[in-house]
């Protein structure tokens, strides 16, 4: 088709029905009927079909692979398109196998309206009903039902209302309401493009004016806001939530809570490259943004407004379709994903359980598990809580996939329903007793409670090299995050515990033992304790860490050049040193030692204090603090 | 958002999914459009910055315009530029004449197979898009390969509702295709409305010019007179020509590009 203007909207729609209804052939016939087909296709299809000694097949066109030309059968999804006066359409032709019916899934899960075709001589079969349940599970509600190859029943009006009568009355109870049926003969191309001459009791659109009359799904930004973060960037100076604004709008100045974790800061800036500045985001847009307080956030979270949250909690209901080779039994463990969240559940129980072709339910009583094509209604419970919607008030935040093993092996959407707000409970103070254990209350029942490790994270550089400001805003992130964590420096430790020694090395050395012995009481107690001392020698060092064990001791370096450090001279103590007013300063008249292994370096001349503070907590992550991730 | 918007915006969030959950995440930089156009949105999903290493196939019949580019945009843009080159194939004399598909089994499948191995990439992010055959149009944003790099079409995991499968066994790798949903108008749409740098030779030039770039003995020229982007645009609607009919290597045999997309070419 040769217009001059592309219309620039597209449609995406799904070609679905049972196998051998005519889906590859109907979408060859769009093509050649729109003008749509490249040079040469046409011939290409010809000497297929004749190598193959069969008459001519539209299918050829999309079936692309060797294998399916072979077998004459679609096997998995195919997308092409193809444009109409009004717009353009991507066609996603969807296989008719029932073994195939994942890729039917991935098809129609991304289309916006379906085309479903039912063979007027077979009439309604297996997957026509099955693929006619799914799309309203996947939320395709857009439907034109095509009653195909009618010259097989001689253009009969009684087949095709029958046909219409049988499958109207199979989608009623699922809530689906098929906008039109159109009987069609697809490989002559009747009621395709062109009316056709040998059913003049029809009087409704053709297939293409059918398509015209679907409607552009366009996301909703008058929702409530739903951020999902993806990732957290530190590319240059500036920490960077990415994401992807899912629904709702969100600006400059907005109180973002941030669920399940529950913290709130305030959208600094909003984040894109080479676009027009806007101090705005709605629904579909992948921005980044900045916030005004550094809380920690990672991927998994999802921004909203306060007086909108999402729903949180552990359980809830929903409906499922499982398209696993393996069972999905009730109490096995699965991963469950939603927008970036991704958490481990179990099936707690199967509440109904349907057979998506007759719509038959079976008793989850005597079959505990759902199997392969299977739909059902069922309770989940997650490891820990997380933050969604119910799919009818939000689309994106209201469906989740299980994956299985390595595979995305099912997908659900979040059934209506209130569930009880667990934010209380969360906020760790009113802590259940699950975590209490007889007897002497140990370490690692402290550590239970607290849903984190203790440790030593032990600081060391020269003065000047920002010691203390990282010990500062470490801590002060970590007890953001709900972590017990604790700074011993200087201020604390010298002017009290340690107040009767001075900078000698046998000094430094007592007071290293010291800080080590206090700071492993403390860890005991469950604190992240953080150590901010000059620490110079080595051996001192080493000391301090066979208090503990291996693992308990994470050794930070807090690197940055003497020349840097004396520059800075943020109290004055290097201008006194050079002036021979301080002896044992180290970096002038004593010596430093830097770490041979440590865990952690910082490079204070090269990455900002927030740099380096997350670098620490990456670390941590990684390592160390958060039980829930370490079993 | 606009329709170029629309495609911009998934594609972003395709790319961050692929940094987020893959490592040793890398993408084969062709310099040719389409890989132009990932680039262009590595930069905008990672504000400015492009995180991962760009690996460029070299055959040695490479378009010398795509190496000039190459180097320039690597300087500028700060790349970090790795080539690969089979030259133990290019020693044993590997050409076109020794028969179009051997040689580019032997120049990029293999190649690209020695270059996986040897950094372990985890993910590659690969610029194919659906309209250009139809053995591209059946792939997923995420696209498992095994052990030999082959495709196992017949049997894709499910991908729905963004949900990527993005866990791999130990050995595989994943192909990333964040230009899946665009066509080929839309590469062209959005050059013109990003500056997206490309090489000249898309744009006619003595009544000449190229669609698709591939080697130089294996791609050929068409005749056009479109010498800017709203040329070139009005070209392909009016065209009945596909984008790869200009690519050698495809015409040998009814399925020889399927061929070589199931033993792990692009």
């Amino acid at each position: 088709m040769s217009t001059t203007t592309l219309p620039p909207e597209q449609l995406k729609i799904v070609i679905v029905g049972h196998v051998d209804h005519g889906k590859s052939t109907l979408v060859g016939r769009l093509f050649y009927d729109t003008g749509s087909l490249p040079d040469g296709k046409l011939e290409k299809i010809k000497a297929s079909c004749e190598k193959r000694g069969m008459p001519f097949e539209w299918a050829f066109m999309m079936d692309g692979l060797q294998s399916e030309r072979d077998q004459n059968i679609t096997i998995d999804t195919a997308q092409i398109w193809f444009h109409t006066k009004k717009r353009q359409y991507c066609i996603i032709d969807a296989p008719g196998h029932k073994e195939f019916l994942k890729n039917m899934v991935t098809g129609a899960a991304n289309a916006q309206a379906a085309l479903l075709l039912i063979d007027a001589h077979e009439g309604v079969q297996e997957q026509s009903r099955r693929h006619g349940f799914l799309l309203s599970l996947l939320g395709v509600r857009q439907v034109a039902v095509l009653v195909n190859k009618m010259d097989l029943v001689k253009y009969s009006d009684k087949t095709f209302k029958s046909i219409e009568d049988e499958y109207r009355a199979f989608l009623a109870p699922l809530g689906i309401t098929p906008r039109l049926f159109i009987p069609i003969a697809a490989r002559e191309g009747e009621n395709v493009a062109n009316r056709s001459k040998n059913m003049p009791w029809y009087n409704g659109p053709t297939v293409l004016e059918a398509l015209d009359q679907f409607e552009v799904a366009k996301p909703d930004a008058n929702l409530p806001l739903r951020f999902g973060v993806q990732d957290v960037y530190r590319f240059d100076h500036r920490r960077i939530l990415g994401g992807r604004v899912e629904a709702g709008t969100i600006k400059v100045g907005d109180k973002i809570l941030f669920s399940p974790r529950n913290k709130i800061s305030t959208v600094k800036s909003i984040e894109r490259w080479n676009a027009p500045q806007h101090d705005s985001a709605s629904a579909g847009e992948s921005i980044g943004i900045t916030l005004t307080e550094q809380i920690y956030v990672e991927r998994g979270q999802l921004g909203s407004h306060e007086h909108e949250p999402p729903i949180e909690t552990d359980v809830f209901s929903a409906k499922l379709f499982w398209l696993g080779r393996q069972n999905l039994e009730v109490g096995r463990k699965v991963k469950l994903k939603l927008t970036s969240e991704e958490v481990e559940c179990h099936i707690q129980s199967i509440d109904k359980l349907i057979d998506s072709s007759t719509l038959a339910e079976i008793d989850p009583k005597t079959r505990p598990h759902i199997a392969r094509n299977e739909v059902a209604e069922i309770t989940v419970r997650t490891k820990s809580p997380i933050a969604f919607d119910n799919y009818d008030r939000i689309v994106p935040t209201g469906r989740f996939v299980l994956v299985d093993g390595r595979q995305v092996c099912g997908g659900g959407v979040i059934s209506k329903g209130e569930y009880p707000d667990r934010r209380d409970v969360l906020s760790g103070v009113k802590s259940q007793n699950i975590f209490w254990s007889e007897g002497k209350v140990t370490r690692n029942s402290r550590e239970r409670r607290n849903r984190h490790k203790g440790a030593i994270v032990w600081l060391t550089g020269l003065s000047g090299a920002g010691k203390s400001t990282i010990a500062t805003d470490l801590e002060r992130e970590l007890f953001a995050m709900g972590l017990h964590t604790y700074i011993l420096d200087g201020d604390n430790i010298r002017h009290g515990l340690s107040a009767n020694l001075g900078f000698a090395p046998e000094d430094r050395q007592e007071n290293i033992r010291r800080v080590g012995e206090v700071a492993k009481l403390m860890m005991d107690a469950g604190v992240l304790v953080v150590t901010a001392f000059i620490s110079p020698y080595r051996d001192d060092r080493r000391l301090a860490r066979s208090l503990v064990n291996e693992n308990d001791f994470i050794e930070v370096y807090v690197n940055a050049p003497l020349e840097v450090c004396e520059q800075r001279d943020t109290k004055g103590l290097y201008k006194k040193a050079r002036a021979g007013e301080i002896k044992n300063f180290t970096g002038v008249n004593a010596p430093y030692e830097p770490p041979e292994k440590p865990d952690v370096v910082v490079h204070t001349d090269k990455q900002s204090i927030a740099e380096s503070v997350a670098h620490i907590i990456d670390f941590l992550k990684i390592e160390h603090i958060d039980l829930d991730a370490a079993h | 958002m606009d329709h170029l918007d629309k495609l911009e915006q998934q594609s972003i969030y395709i790319l961050r999914e692929a940094f987020n959950k893959i490592e040793r995440l890398a993408m084969l930089w062709s310099v040719g459009k389409d890989s132009q156009t990932i680039l262009w949105l590595a930069r905008k999903a990672f504000f400015g910055h492009v995180p991962f290493p760009c690996v460029f196939m070299e055959t040695s019949y490479d378009m010398p315009e795509l190496i000039v580019l190459r180097d320039q945009l690597a300087k500028e843009w700060n790349l970090n530029l790795i080539v690969a080159r089979n030259d133990e194939a290019l020693a044993q004399g590997m050409n076109h004449k020794l028969g179009r598909v051997t040689c580019c089994s032997a120049l990029l499948k293999e190649n690209l197979k020695k270059i996986v191995d040897k950094h372990n990439f985890g993910g590659l992010i690969v610029g194919v898009r659906r309209d250009e055959d139809p053995t591209r149009a059946k792939e997923r944003y995420f696209s498992p390969r095994d052990k030999n790099m082959e495709w196992n079409v017949e049997d894709q995991p499910p991908e729905l509702w963004d949900q990527f499968n993005t866990d791999m066994a130990g050995g595989t790798h994943l192909r990333v295709h964040p230009l899946l949903h665009w066509t080929e108008m839309n590469i062209w749409e959005y050059a013109e409305r990003e500056k997206v740098p490309n090489v000249h030779l898309y744009f006619a030039k003595n009544g000449i010019r190229f669609r698709s770039l591939g080697c130089v003995p294996c791609t050929f020229s068409i005749e056009s007179q479109a010498d800017n982007y709203e040329k070139i645009k009005e070209e392909l609607r009016n065209t009945k020509k596909s984008e790869r009919s200009v690519r050698a290597q495809d015409q040998e045999s009814e399925d020889a590009f399927e061929k070589l997309r199931r033993d792990g070419y692009m």
